[in-house]
């Protein structure tokens, strides 16, 4: 009934879909395996995609050809670039989706995709020889064989919901959990965890007073997630802010005692940065009140999502709560909110490709290696898809450095420091965040992607062009000068000081108060040449960012690519650390554990110390 | 991140003392790098003025005056050694000078102002093996040399700085960790109901800060910040003759004893200098006092002073102890015995009260034993050699001007990038490009206090404020 596979993709989430669409699109022959056609890349928590340093992520798998960009431009409802306030490094783009339609585009891209085939089924083993995976066994008790496995089972293996001191089995409310494959990964050799993660309660909008909170719009003139795209959408839905109360509280503290977390029967660790309200009541006792974000599921559904009401008291409990929140006096619910606990394995038993170190052509992405969010999982998602192609061609693996993505950062902090809970993305962890910018993200990963065959040519030419264009516009402002009498009334209303002699225009771009469309009021050469060029936003964008944050940018290169040289220094995964005796214990210790691929890696490893650096140094240098 | 600079920095111009620490009558300064001769000769003000004073020969000696702005440092003997034809085989300058801790002190320093960087530890001879000087087969004592010498640099910059600064450090990376969270808060979590920090408050801290590197800064430039000599504690019961085995010490020496008044917190040690190396005396203070702390074996304190000493002393009256206390004691300080970084010597005291030795102290000799009568002064010299000895063959360092200018250079560039971060702020930049500057700091200030990590300030931020919707 099945031929063999190249790869299976066991899950069909963020994750598996981009994983499934990746190697597909290389040329792999793909199998996606999910227990629920229907559900296929479902939002599990907040219709939303994006936000601070998850935006930057999903531009960046969009520059990749991944389509997360793409089905979030179809589907959203909202657009809003966060921390336009800030520097470029954080203007972050963050979505609203409809949550259906969503779903259903990512479903309706797979299907378009060739080489893909789907299999509704619950995988409960893998086949395994000699250390090396050659297949799956499901629960209709099909052996499927391949030549790889990528298993993205997100929070579906032993996931246990609880409610109050109500629990039960299950992956996702009204979802079965996945039994078996833990009990036997753990057979083999793996270590497994439990994490917890919670969602909030789901309230009808009918029944919202809305006058009574504090409407959020999206942006005047949306952008997109997608490079490809230029479409920008022409009606918009609002969020609403609302607050929680102290009487709010006091409703709330009444469930503490049937609270599963407050009772222990929660045992996995919960994300400190999203934590349930009764979390942030407990721990925050002087704050008054919490901020509520109320978010439509969608343009046709009177839904709404209560972000930052998460919770597993007993569901009466935050029904009575919720009604003590203004606008919500009169709320009826669709479903409460719950606690997920599920297992995860210690991402540290990965190389940086994403494959098991333990078993050859495993490959472990998504929430299964100890990560939340849908942008973190499809971004492990997608590497995990092109590394199982790549080795399947025995080509070289391919690996993002940190200085030159976030998925780069994300997926070396994961194998190389692991978890101790979920793990999200901020952009205080990369180092060079100047560099990582959400305006560059093709710029930086297209080219790399089109070579791989990844990439299409349409996106390979924008990206050439883009660059070409903006590189032209840099050395024009570099060139033309703005003087005096065309400069300085545009200078004093921008509260700068004036002119005494021509000065480039370029140079006048430095200064925080004059920005591109200022230069224009100065420069009649400057309105004729970008009239005649016809140039984009985004060109000019770019363009801008580079001029005026030039000495940071090149500040920033100049560290990444002193330390560049160590990412390039290569470490042999057999190397036997116990033997260097030089080195201190600890260090022998979790090297060879973690088995870092390079010096860099290794210096990011904690308790290895420089000193160990140093002599790992001359080791390989023999 | 945990990076040596040695790793990767192969072209900076490295400086340090080549000489043992101690007050020898010379000491040698090293420079090894593509700048060492412009460095040294920033400095130098040769005797005999060739016609083009530029022209230095490899391998040859010049005399002169080390000196700034007509300041005289020292009279000194400059040799270069044009690369490959030197230790490193890079371009290298040694400097001769005279043995005194201040010249040896101020040398480093103007280099350092010159351009150069303090060697890590190691780093010559892993510049000589990576430049080829020396055999393949010798990677491994390379990386011998490299560990054994960072870990005793790392004890040292823990041990060494007196009670009081390590506080001021302490507070410093705490509101450096505090001023990162603020500063992130605002970037990473702009969309959260929290209040951020207005630029006012952060200036404050800012100042703060400042005020406090700078009088860091100050401190060790006078010198009076870190500990000098090597640590020896001195433990034992009541009336086992501590103190009068330190005044038996101090006799048979004839020894210089100095009393520092620490400048906070620490009371008086006393440092002597025998053959050559300078010994500190842990807590002698408190030893002269009373007798009054080992009542009990394994309290606080004295785990305390051993933790600190590279050389424990532990002394037992011979003419009382018992096979109990000396097993106790195998029992009680294994961990320090075992320590192949700390010398644990028994004094076996009061031999002027036995006739011979008792058969149960044989079972000891896996300790290193010394028979000595502190009352009657005998044998002490047979200590003085043993403590000296243990500095001669092992690598314990007292290296008090190395550790003084790397903290002293770290504590400077941390400074550096703070004013930076206030320019920018006036400036009115945005946050996160003040952040690189911000975190520049942070590695800086990291090689003393120990790295402050991103999972550091992520942790103060959601201890601090609650996150997440």
């Amino acid at each position: 009934m099945f031929e063999k596979y190249d790869v299976i993709v066991v899950g069909a989430g963020h994750s598996g879909s981009e994983a499934a669409a990746s190697a597909a699109n290389l040329g792999s022959k793909v199998l996606l395996i999910t227990m629920n056609m229907n559900t296929i890349a479902q939002m599990s928590c907040n219709p939303a995609m994006g936000g601070i340093a998850k935006g930057q992520i999903v531009r960046e798998i969009d520059a990749l050809g991944g389509y997360s960009g793409l089905v979030t431009d179809k589907t959203m409802i909202q657009f809003r670039m966060l921390n336009k306030s800030k520097g470029p490094a954080m203007w972050s783009p963050r979505a609203q989706s409809d949550r259906v339609l969503f779903s259903t585009e990512w479903r309706r891209m797979l299907e378009n995709t060739p080489n893909l085939d789907f299999w509704q089924d619950m995988v409960t083993n893998i086949i395994v020889e000699d250390n090396k995976v050659l297949g799956v066994c499901t629960a209709m008790g099909k052996d499927i064989l391949s030549k790889t496995v990528i298993l993205t089972n997100g929070t579906f293996l032993n996931g246990k919901i609880h409610i109050g001191s109500k629990n039960f089995g299950g992956g996702r409310i009204g979802d079965p959990a996945s039994y078996g494959l833990t009990e036997q990964l753990k057979d083999l050799g793996f270590e497994a965890e439990r994490l917890k993660t919670g969602t909030p309660v789901r309230v009808d909008g009918r029944t919202i007073n809305f006058a009574k909170m504090e409407e959020q719009k999206g942006d005047e003139s949306p952008g997109n997630f997608s490079f490809l795209n230029e479409s920008r959408l022409t009606k918009q839905r609002s969020c609403y802010i609302t607050y929680t109360s102290p009487i709010v509280h006091d409703v709330l503290k009444l469930g503490f005692d049937d609270s599963p977390m407050f009772a222990g029967r929660i045992e996995g660790t919960g994300p400190r940065y999203c934590p349930s309200i009764e979390d942030k009541i407990d721990r925050f006792s002087d704050k008054t009140r919490h901020q509520l974000f109320v978010e439509p599921e969608g343009w046709d559904t009177v839904e709404y999502y209560v972000n930052g009401f998460s919770s597993s008291l007993p569901d009466d409990i935050q029904f009575k709560a919720l009604r003590k929140i203004d606008g919500f006096e009169n709320a009826k619910i669709f479903r409460p909110g719950y606690a997920i606990e599920y297992d995860y394995f210690p991402p540290t038993q990965l190389k940086l490709t994403l494959e098991t170190k333990k078993i050859e052509n495993l490959y472990f992405a998504g929430q299964i290696n100890g990560t939340t969010g849908y942008e973190e999982a499809a971004a492990q998602g997608i590497m995990a898809g092109i590394n199982a192609h790549l080795k399947i061609k025995e080509k070289d693996p391919f690996i993002l450095q940190r200085h030159e993505s976030y998925i780069g950062v994300l997926i070396d902090d994961l194998v190389t420091k692991g978890v101790d809970e979920p793990y999200r993305m901020f952009t205080s962890r990369a180092e060079y965040r100047i560099l990582l910018r959400q305006d560059n993200a093709d710029i930086r990963l297209t080219p790399k992607s089109y070579e791989l065959g990844l990439a299409s040519k349409e996106r390979y030419d924008r990206v050439i062009e883009k660059k070409m264009q903006s590189d032209e516009l840099i050395k024009f402002l570099s060139k033309e000068s703005a003087s005096p009498e065309l400069a300085d009334q545009v200078l004093i209303e921008q509260g700068t000081s004036v002119l005494r002699q021509k000065i480039k225009l370029a140079m006048l771009l430095l200064r925080p108060q004059i920005s591109l469309d200022h230069l224009i009021k100065m420069s009649p050469e400057l309105k004729k040449y970008l009239d005649e060029k016809n140039l984009s936003e985004e060109v000019k964008e770019q363009a801008e960012i580079l001029i005026k944050y030039e000495g940071y940018i090149s500040k920033e290169k100049e560290l990444a690519d002193k330390l560049g040289n160590l990412e390039s220094l290569p470490l042999k995964p057999d190397f036997d650390y116990h033997r260097l005796k030089s080195l201190s214990t600890e260090a022998r210790e979790k090297l060879s554990n973690i088995k870092p691929a390079t010096i860099g890696q290794a210096s990011r490893i904690s308790g290895v110390s420089p000193s160990d650096i140093n002599v790992l140094v001359v080791f390989i240098t023999r | 991140m945990n990076l040596p600079r040695s790793a990767f920095n192969k072209t900076d111009t490295i400086c340090a003392i080549a000489t043992p620490p101690g007050t020898g009558a010379i000491s040698v300064i090293r420079l090894s790098g593509t700048d060492s001769l412009s460095m040294a000769q920033k400095y130098f003000n040769p005797k005999f003025k060739k016609a083009d004073s530029e022209l230095f020969e490899s391998h040859k000696m010049y005399f002169g005056r080390f000196e700034k702005e007509q300041q005289i440092i020292d009279e000194v003997l400059l040799t270069y050694f044009k690369s490959p034809n030197s230790y490193t085989g890079e371009e290298s300058v040694e400097i001769s000078c005279h043995g005194s801790e201040f010249i040896q002190q101020k040398i480093i320093e103007l280099l350092l102002e010159a351009g150069a960087r303090l060697a890590d530890p190691g780093e010559f001879t892993m510049r000589a093996f990576l430049n080829g000087k020396l055999d393949l087969s010798q990677a491994e004592a390379v990386a011998d040399l490299i560990a054994s010498q960072s870990k005793s640099a790392h004890r040292l910059a823990l041990n060494q700085m007196r009670g009081g600064f390590s506080e001021k450090i302490k507070e410093l990376r705490d509101q450096l960790l505090q001023f990162t969270a603020l500063i992130e808060l605002e970037l990473d979590f702009s969309e959260e109901d929290v209040e951020f920090a207005d630029r006012t408050a952060l200036h404050e801290l800012l100042n703060q800060l400042k005020s406090e590197l700078s009088y860091l800064i100050a401190s060790f430039k006078v010198g009076n910040v870190l500990k000098t000599g090597i640590p020896v504690a001195i433990i034992g019961k009541p009336n086992a003759g501590k103190s009068t085995l330190l005044n038996a010490i101090l006799n048979e020496e004839k020894a210089i004893v100095s009393e520092i008044p620490g400048t906070t917190r620490d009371a008086i040690e006393d440092t002597i200098i025998m053959d050559g190396y300078r010994f500190r005396f842990i807590d002698t203070a408190g030893l002269r006092q009373s007798e009054d702390m080992v009542e009990n074996m394994g309290i606080g304190r004295t785990y305390d002073k051993m933790e600190q000493a590279t050389i424990i002393l532990y002394i037992c009256d011979i003419s009382q102890a018992g096979k109990n206390e000396l097993e106790e004691v195998l029992k009680e300080f294994k961990q320090y015995i075992e320590d192949e970084d700390k010398h644990f010597i028994l004094v076996a005291n009061k031999i002027d009260q036995l006739n011979e030795i008792p058969a149960h102290l044989k079972e000891m000799l896996e300790l290193e034993t010394v028979f000595v009568s502190a009352k009657r002064k005998e044998n002490i010299h047979l200590l003085a050699e043993t403590l000296v000895n243990k500095v001669k063959s092992k690598s314990i360092s007292s290296d008090i001007i190395i550790s003084n200018s790397r903290h002293y250079d770290a504590l400077i560039n941390a400074l550096d990038s703070l004013i930076m971060v206030e320019k920018a702020f006036i400036d009115n930049i945005p946050t996160d490009l003040v952040a690189i500057d911000i975190r520049q700091a942070l590695h800086h200030l990291g090689t003393i206090t120990g790295e402050i990590t991103t999972d550091e300030v992520l942790g103060s931020i959601f201890s601090k404020f609650c996150i997440g919707k």
